[in-house]
């Protein structure tokens, strides 16, 4: 043979091979139960009962309903979903702010001096609690609930976005605020000012943008989060698609997809051009 | 005391403030909401009696065990969804980070234009579409999630190589070795600790989801939700509920935990 005299290169292989093909395999044994769990069947979408509906209401999509009466009520749901949003981020703001200015550990009087009394402290622990069992329910359950006391329609959705947002609003309020310098406020404690005055003129005053620019973002993501409540029954946007789909209305789902990222897309270049104006 | 000092407020931020109030004042009004009828009597006493329901947990043995077993498809779905929207999402990264003009372009385009388009719609809104096409059932759920995540993860990663740095792919390319060769032994291992933390986060956030995501029939725990919910069996609800409040809160520390662990 030519080449075997040849000095050749040792054979180019690749060293980890082995070690990645294990833990390949060893990753899709584990996974194996949660396939089965989530019912992982991908081949049920080539079944052709299944194939005909799905090709039927995709086809449907095409082209998307644009009449004038159509785009009048797509319009008008979506001024609910915004506004939905904005009065949930109202009512957030309205239990948000006297929870954190209850809760922020800066505005303490006690602590200038060691450790903050036990009674204060209790209390900003408990608010605390209040607001993690506010926002660790999601708000799309808030909504399920209150559709169950006030009825369908968008004060649910309302309350809901409010309750939720209230507690993430608090949390992340009291942060912004503590973790900022504090210098200021704690000498106008000292001196003798009240703590709304070290608040208004010390805290406030250092944290306003960062404040405010989260207070822009948590009314995009409520935008996005209220046309999702619809679905169980809180109003706007997504009430009409979650109709629209159940009748198998292809056309409309369409329409309202289109508009729903556009509405989001705006909402999303409103609050980041707010928020580069802020800074 | 005078706190609240507007005359030092520049006139844009005072219109700001003016469009805001007008903005929350027409929403308001336009709602015609029944914060009156919420408050009212009636409806005081359903909330009481709904509240005083909810803190009598229906805790018999074969039921917590369904709950629990829900609860592992929630994170069974999530698991799914996110590995899925790794693959799909590290697949389409790939044509969405080529460099170069023309036909290249276009195709950037067209896959960044996708990215938008399956984040912008939520995972719930994606569930429901396809329960269309899926059925009933958790695997409606996994998909959606896929989808949404999907986008996200496609602009991330599209992001994460582009601005990576690329002396070890160049070293490669004047070698001569083959485009996909480069991107499994140079730029994907740079860009490997990134992906991971990326897909973590977003694992976090889909276990939180797929808890939710069942109330439209997409699986878990939030189908149960919504199916007890329906029939007023408020008790199952009360479990289902305290479930799902654990597994968020169980995450949320979790992760924490493992944050102050790998920050250390």
């Amino acid at each position: 043979m030519a080449h075997s005299h040849t000095s050749q290169a040792p054979e180019l292989r690749d060293p980890a091979w082995t070690g990645r093909v294990f833990w390949t395999l060893a990753g899709l044994v584990i996974l194996w139960p949660a396939l089965v769990a989530t019912e992982f069947k991908p081949w049920i979408f080539l079944d052709p009962d299944n194939l005909r509906v799905t090709l039927r209401f995709l086809g449907d999509f095409f082209p998307p309903v644009f009449t004038g009466e159509f785009l009048l009520m797509v319009a008008q749901e979506s001024w609910r979903t915004v506004a939905i949003a904005t009065a949930g981020m109202a009512l957030a703001l309205v239990l948000a702010i006297p929870l954190t200015l209850l809760a922020t550990r800066i505005l303490s009087v006690s602590a200038l001096t060691g450790r903050m009394a036990a009674l204060p402290f209790a209390v900003r622990q408990l608010l605390r609690w209040v607001m993690i069992l506010l926002r660790s329910i999601p708000e799309l359950i808030w909504a399920l609930v209150f559709v169950r006391v006030v009825g369908l329609g968008p004060t649910a959705g309302v309350l809901a976005i409010g309750l939720t947002y209230a507690g993430m609003l608090g949390k992340v309020y009291s942060e912004i605020l503590e973790s900022g310098e504090t210098h200021a406020t704690q000498t106008l404690l000292r001196n003798g000012a009240s703590r709304l005055q070290a608040f208004f003129y010390g805290l406030l005053p250092q944290n306003a943008s960062e404040l405010t620019s989260y207070t822009v973002y948590r009314w995009e993501c409520a935008i996005r989060s209220s046309a999702v409540l619809g679905f169980v029954g809180a109003g706007g946007l997504g009430q009409q698609m979650d109709n629209s789909m159940k009748m198998f209305n292809g056309g409309e789902v369409a329409t309202m997809l289109l508009v729903f990222m556009l509405l989001v897309g705006l909402a999303d270049l409103l609050s980041s051009a707010l928020r580069r104006a802020i800074r | 005391m005078k706190p609240i000092v507007i005359s030092g407020v520049s006139t844009k931020a005072r219109l700001l403030l003016l469009a805001i109030a007008c903005l929350t004042l027409a929403s308001l009004w336009s709602l015609n909401l029944q914060i009156a009828q919420f408050f009212s009597a009636d409806s005081m006493a359903r909330m009481g009696k709904f509240i005083a329901e909810l803190f009598s947990p229906e805790l018999s043995g074969p039921f917590v065990t369904k709950v629990f077993f829900a609860s592992l498809e929630t994170l069974a779905m999530s698991a799914i969804g996110t590995l899925l929207a790794v693959v799909f999402g590290l697949g389409l990264a790939l044509p969405a980070s080529l460099k170069g003009p023309g036909l290249l372009t276009l195709i950037r385009g067209i896959t960044k234009l996708a990215f938008n388009a399956l984040r912008s719609i939520p995972e719930l809104v994606w569930a429901a579409l396809l329960l269309i096409f899926a059925g009933l059932g958790p695997f409606a759920g996994t998909l959606a999630l896929a989808l949404h995540t999907t986008g996200v993860f496609g602009r991330l990663f599209s992001e994460a190589i582009e601005n990576a740095p690329d002396h070890a792919a160049i070293a490669l390319r004047s070698q001569g070795i083959s485009e996909l060769r480069v991107f499994f032994y140079a730029t994907l291992p740079t860009i490997l600790p990134q992906l991971v933390s990326y897909s973590l986060y977003r694992w976090e956030n889909n276990i939180r989801a797929a808890a939710v995501l069942g109330v439209v029939g997409a699986g878990g725990l939030g189908q149960m939700l919504a199916f007890h919910m329906g029939l007023f069996h408020m008790n199952e609800t009360s479990t289902i509920l305290l479930a799902m409040i654990a597994l968020v809160m169980l995450v949320d520390g979790l992760s924490y935990v493992a944050r102050q662990r790998l920050s250390a």
